[in-house]
């Protein structure tokens, strides 16, 4: 510490050369876990990365993702929040988006059943941002019609029995069977003349119904959709009719989840929201 | 001022002063010119050690410990497990009966790669520094990180190894956690991801205990396999800016480790326990400069040494108060 000390004696060459060996290692140890570090990048780069995510998660046209994974501490509260277990988070694979939240529609969307946006509120860095109060303000993406051939309602067909067959796991929540807790699918068959699964369970047109009935969920007139999300439209005679996509759709994945064709009809886009639209 | 700073430094990566003669103090010097007279024999030293081992104390802070880490990362197992909403989160951030806590270093990384902080990180953040100031820093380390608790298995493997002569162990220089800490930091600025969290075995085993297993594993396995064939404690010593961050937190902290000179037969059973010696390097003959001297910021507060010494001549002590325990 102090400088009054007398001058130390010179190292000894076999000390110099361990002092010379032990900085090359250490350097070593540095490139070494810097190059483990860094790749965490190259999936970033390659887009592997880009999935569905919670309700609110921060987007930004140029920076895409980046500051949804920097926000995002990796404490998985959103996933432990979630009523119907649609967040999962990221494994190694994603780089620098390890253990941050997404979620598989087709295996399970946010159907919104928390009606609050449980994940919003429980995360601690507004990695999914606070400025977001009811389901209609989300912005995850935009549903499109990726394969309108194979498509029930456009051949004109129903549906008879359970959506996803009887071994699929995921729920949704059916306000007649029971308002608080969300039920599998497969315990929800259906018999339909025309198969509209994706508009039936769309969170945003159940929502817009219950308030067209002056019931909004938990009473509160703000959970009131402004805009409609998808609609059937008839196409040549006959019963035929196809799903369009309208600018109230907040890209939850509820019609890619429950459309009964293999594959999905109805896939949703990440790279477009309901703000990106006419943009 | 004087421990804060050599503590610090010492953390930092410097080599621990060598006192001169003139800088012990004159108590201490006649303790060691005692000790100098009255020279124990091997045997009377073997004897004393046997002794010790066979005491029902012998693994008291380890007991305890353990018990602690055990109990602190199955409270978030089985919090979410039950939906009883104790402590939800994982270690990097969670909310224990509903107040936030944040990770420092976690944190840290988000503030430093996001340049924005919400309240609720904030509050998390505060509280997390306020209690660690209180329970002793790098107590995080030892006490509640489950990458340390593998490394402790990982270490007792390296030194059976060693002992063998099966392998060469490797050193580095201690400095390199601070050169790693910087970039990190930097890394965190720059590029605007959160770089080390990619990387951070606490973060992966924490979240991998609450929402199952993943490919990151294999990460922590290639660490864990570096430590028992290269390096012993390779990631908690040279790399991990977590054990860094609650080391600048506990050099404030008020617990810590007290050695005691007098009754110390510098046999160093001590240093070869502890995951970084270099704090205890006052408790080489003629290196105490004063009677009791306390242990440094970097100490993780694991009570090996407390343990092992067959002379109670260190010592868990909370600053203002009598000993722990």
């Amino acid at each position: 510490m102090s400088t009054d000390k007398p001058k130390k004696p010179p190292l000894s060459p076999v000390r110099r050369e361990q002092n010379r060996r032990e900085f090359i290692r250490s350097g070593v140890l540095v490139g070494g876990t810097l190059i483990a570090a860094l790749a965490g990048f190259v999936p970033i780069a390659g887009g592997g990365t880009h999935r569905l995510r919670p309700p609110g998660a921060l987007k930004d046209v140029q920076l895409g993702e980046r500051d949804f994974l920097s926000a995002c501490i990796k404490c998985g509260q959103c996933v432990q929040v979630c009523p119907v277990e649609a967040i999962h988070l990221a494994d190694l694979a994603d780089g620098y988006g390890l253990g941050v939240p997404y979620i598989d529609a087709r295996a399970q969307a946010c159907d919104f059943s928390c009606d609050g946006l449980q994940c919003v509120l429980a995360c601690p860095t507004g990695a999914l941002t606070h400025s977001l109060n009811y389901p209609s303000q989300t912005r995850m993406g935009f549903a499109r019609v990726a394969r309108p051939d194979t498509c029930l309602a456009v051949q004109g067909k129903g549906f008879k029995g359970q959506a996803r067959g009887a071994d699929y796991r995921g729920k949704l929540r059916f306000d007649e069977v029971d308002r608080w807790n969300p039920i599998p699918v497969a315990d929800h068959p259906y018999d339909l003349e025309l198969c509209d699964l994706c508009v039936r369970q769309c969170p945003i047109e159940i929502r817009i119904a219950q308030c067209a009935d002056g019931k909004p969920p938990s009473g509160d007139q703000n959970q009131c959709p402004p805009r409609h999300a998808i609609r059937l439209q008839p196409v040549g005679d006959g019963k035929a009719m196809l799903p369009v996509i309208e600018d109230g759709c907040v890209g939850c994945g509820v019609c890619e989840m429950i459309c009964p064709v293999e594959e999905t009809v109805i896939v949703i886009d990440l790279d477009k929201t309901a703000d990106t639209l006419s943009a | 001022m004087n421990y804060f700073i050599e503590s610090i430094s010492q953390m930092l990566g410097r080599a621990p002063a060598k006192p001169l003669q003139d800088e012990l103090k004159v108590e201490v010097r006649e303790i060691y010119e005692e000790k100098r007279k009255h020279k124990l024999t091997k045997e009377e030293l073997h004897a004393l050690e046997e002794a010790h081992a066979r005491t029902r104390h012998r693994h008291k802070w380890r007991n305890r410990r353990w018990a602690t880490l055990i109990i602190v990362n199955l409270l978030f197992v089985v919090s979410y497990y039950f939906d009883v909403q104790l402590v939800e989160g994982a270690l990097t951030a969670s909310r224990v009966v509903g107040f936030h806590m944040a990770d420092l270093n976690s944190a840290l990384q988000v503030m430093l790669a996001y340049k924005h902080v919400v309240l609720n990180l904030l509050i998390g953040t505060v509280t997390v520094f306020l209690l660690w100031v209180l329970v002793g820093g790098r107590t995080f380390c030892s006490w509640v990180c489950p990458y340390h608790f593998v490394a402790e298995f990982a270490e007792k493997l390296h030194v059976k190894l060693a002992d063998k002569k099966w392998i060469k162990p490797v050193t580095f220089h201690r400095g390199v956690r601070t050169v790693f800490y910087v970039i990190f930091a930097l890394l965190a600025v720059v590029t605007g991801y959160t770089v080390f969290e990619t990387i951070s075995p606490t973060g992966i085993l924490s979240r991998a205990l609450i929402y199952g297993p993943g490919l990151a594993l294999a990460w922590v396995a290639v660490l864990l396999l570096f430590e028992i064939f290269v390096s012993k404690r390779a990631w908690c010593r040279y790399v991990c800016p977590i054990g860094l961050t609650y080391g600048l937190v506990g050099s404030i902290s008020p617990v810590r480790v007290k050695y005691n000179v007098v009754n110390c037969h510098h046999e160093g059973d001590c240093r070869k326990v502890c995951e970084v010696p270099h704090v205890l390097d006052t408790t080489i003959r003629m290196r105490a400069r004063d009677v009791n001297v306390p242990i440094g910021a970097d100490c993780t507060r694991c009570g090996l040494c407390v343990d092992i010494c067959p002379t109670d001549s260190l010592n868990f002590e909370f600053v203002g108060s009598k000993k722990l325990g």
